[in-house]
């Protein structure tokens, strides 16, 4: 267990961290205002991938394909939200788990019918390849720096919306009492769209700028979205500052517990013992930390006042 | 929670004796089943797929027990079949082949991961209940993915099927089958007589409105914890006979996929009736296995290449299928064979 070790795995965490952010994001304001679980948030950071894969090989371009597959996540996420889930907003929770189930189903078996089933990759962008050395003799890849700077220019981005413009207060209202919102007259259906479309552009952001680190493939999204999820409701859900601070905590118990389980065993039980119940172990982590943090704050640590 | 009560009210069974129809004619396709298969001509097939529907009955029907009457949303109900499996699957290759010993395990492993986990999630309430049951599922999906010395990640062969005190009865496809029916019958009695119970309708009237039994002094925490507990462990059992049928086991036992496939399959057949979960679970599988081959048929006026590819992309029907489904049938399959009566 050295430093340079650590310091590698926590930017590796911090920069899974933030991405599991930009889909948690979209996740929890689309839960928070609208009482909507969205199963399908995962596939719109596929879709996302997806779309960036497919504009870099037309454009060659990898700035190109990411200026061109924001507004299209956009656009999909909002057809989405016509077509499918705006009849399901005032159903109960067990019918949109299921109908957004079915919307998984579509998809996964959708860009197997478009982009075949094969992964696709996406060549690191010329600018940003390379490592730079970050500490004595430790080379970090430059692009997953640009990840990290991304991310927390949308963190703030996101910050500033939020808590310092007019649609952002409606969002937080909309959050706290979405029918007292409709009474005061504000159009709370084009609120949810707005909401809705963001969400799905944020997804679609995370799964555009991991393309070229990740083989984009049917189902990527499925797990992620099961993280996401974690995050939101160790967050609290509805609360973006919670979701900010769960994700980096995620990103950061998920990557360095899966170096460091086996090593700190190891000071307790035998080194074979040590690293089969580390990697056993590593995996769960996150799901125990869930259920601790449900245990003890049965709302998440950042609940949104009812 | 509640809200989810309110809505899903409607459902409820009368209370008075009544013989119902829906199971008695159930419960014989399934017991002259064997006889079709035989005539047939495909008997292991038909028999293979018909067992799948029944095992995969009994998990749905434990999980109306505590979707349907408790309002509790489970999305980690798939954890049980690994339970059952792995006990399978992890005895045997111990060299403890007979479900004498087996099941008997399973059960109890069931029980014990049922009640733990069913004491912390209960602690959360609607969306938050979901997510953790969700996170316990995965929890021990990847703790399967990491047996290393029990297959990982590809999961494991069984050598044969459990031996029953002593003998390998269960070879054969016929007997194994009517084992599987009879544990559907048996635990289709068991919940009838659980939800009938004074038990039964304390859960209820925990789904309907929680705080208004604990004003007429019921804690609904016991309650709802036993009935997890039960449910969990028919669904383990059902793990034990997945494993056996298919004589193989594996972390995909366990996907959340797997988990929002069951509650489809209780939405499906109609939540609160238990036997409208073996019908949902049927109808899942058997539309499962036979999409492909009806959107090949009904697509006759379309070029051959076209329908082949139509068949093997069936899942981008069967999606929006799911979707219809949840927006237009309320109330399921029993919703549409109740509604004659009801007017």
């Amino acid at each position: 267990m050295n430093a340079t070790l650590l310091l590698v795995q926590a930017l590796n965490g911090l920069q899974f961290g933030l991405i599991l952010f930009l889909i948690a994001a979209g996740l929890t304001l689309v839960f928070g205002v609208m009482d909507f679980i969205n199963l399908a948030h995962g596939v719109q950071y596929m879709v996302g991938a997806y779309l960036v894969a497919a504009f870099s090989a037309w454009t060659g371009s990898f700035g190109w394909a990411l200026l061109l597959a924001l507004p299209s996540a956009l656009a999909f996420g909002l057809l989405l939200e016509v077509l499918v889930f705006r009849h399901l907003y005032d159903r109960d929770h067990l019918d949109q788990v299921l109908a957004t189930f079915g919307v998984i189903l579509f998809l996964n078996q959708g860009v197997k019918f478009v982009w075949g089933a094969a992964p696709l990759s996406v060549p690191v962008p010329e600018l940003l390849s390379g490592s730079v050395e970050i500490a004595n003799g430790l080379l970090y890849p430059v692009y997953r720096l640009a990840i990290i700077a991304a991310g927390l220019v949308v963190a703030a981005l996101l910050y500033v919306l939020v808590n310092h413009t007019r649609v952002g207060m409606l969002v937080r209202a909309g959050a706290s009492n979405a029918a007292m919102v409709s009474a005061l007259g504000v159009n709370i259906q084009r609120l949810f769209m707005i909401v809705f479309g963001f969400g799905a552009m944020l997804a679609g952001f995370a799964g555009a700028m991991v393309a070229p680190i990740l083989s984009v493939e049917p189902g990527m999204g499925d797990n992620i979205l099961i993280l996401a999820f974690v995050v939101i409701v160790i967050g609290g859900i509805g609360s973006i500052r919670g979701a900010f601070l769960a994700a980096l905590l995620i990103g950061l118990v998920d990557t360095v517990g899966r170096t460091f389980a086996p090593n700190l065993l190891r000071l307790v039980l035998d080194p074979a013992a040590a690293s089969q119940t580390g990697r056993a172990l590593a995996p769960m982590l996150i799901y125990i930390f869930m259920a601790a943090v449900l245990f003890f704050r049965p709302s998440g640590l950042f609940p949104v006042k009812r | 929670m509640t809200e989810l009560a309110e809505t899903r009210s409607a459902s409820m069974p009368s209370l008075r004796p009544r013989l119902e129809i829906v199971p008695i004619i159930l419960f014989a396709t399934f017991a002259a089943a064997p006889l079709l298969a035989t005539v047939s001509g495909a008997e292991g097939y038909v028999l293979s797929l018909l067992t799948r529907v029944m095992i995969f009955g009994i998990a749905a029907m434990a999980l109306d027990l505590i979707l349907g009457y408790g309002a509790l949303v489970s999305f980690g109900h798939a954890a049980f079949f690994g339970i059952g499996g792995y006990a399978v699957g992890i005895l045997a290759s111990q060299g403890i082949e007979d479900a004498l010993v087996q099941i008997p395990v399973a059960l109890a492993a069931s029980a014990l991961f049922a009640l733990i986990t069913g004491a912390i999630s209960l602690r959360t309430k609607g969306v938050y209940f979901i997510m953790i049951t969700l996170a316990f599922g995965q929890m021990l999906y990847f703790l399967a993915t990491s047996l290393a010395a029990y297959g990982g990640d590809d999961g494991m062969t069984l050598a044969s099927r459990s031996l029953v005190a002593g003998s390998g009865i269960l070879e054969n496809d016929f007997t194994f089958y009517w084992l599987c029916l009879l544990c559907l019958l048996g635990t289709y009695a068991f919940s009838r007589s659980v939800v009938a119970s004074r038990f039964g309708r304390v859960l209820r009237g925990t789904r309907e409105n929680a705080v208004r039994m604990q004003a007429v002094g019921f804690q609904p925490f016991p309650f709802q914890l036993t009935a997890y507990v039960l449910s969990g462990m028919m669904a383990g059992l059902a793990g034990c006979l997945l494993a056996n049928q298919a004589e193989f086991v594996s972390p995909a036992f366990m996907t959340w996929q797997r988990s929002g496939e069951l509650i489809f399959m209780v939405v499906l057949g109609g939540l609160g009736s238990l036997h409208g979960a073996i019908i949902g679970a049927a109808a899942f599988l058997l539309l499962e296995e036979f999409l492909p081959e009806i959107l090949h048929a009904s697509s006759f006026f379309l070029s051959e290449e076209t329908r082949a590819h139509l068949a093997e992309n069936w899942k981008m029907v069967f999606g929006p299928l799911l979707i219809l489904i949840v927006l237009f049938v309320r109330g399921g399959i029993m919703g549409l064979l109740r509604r004659p009566y009801h007017g």
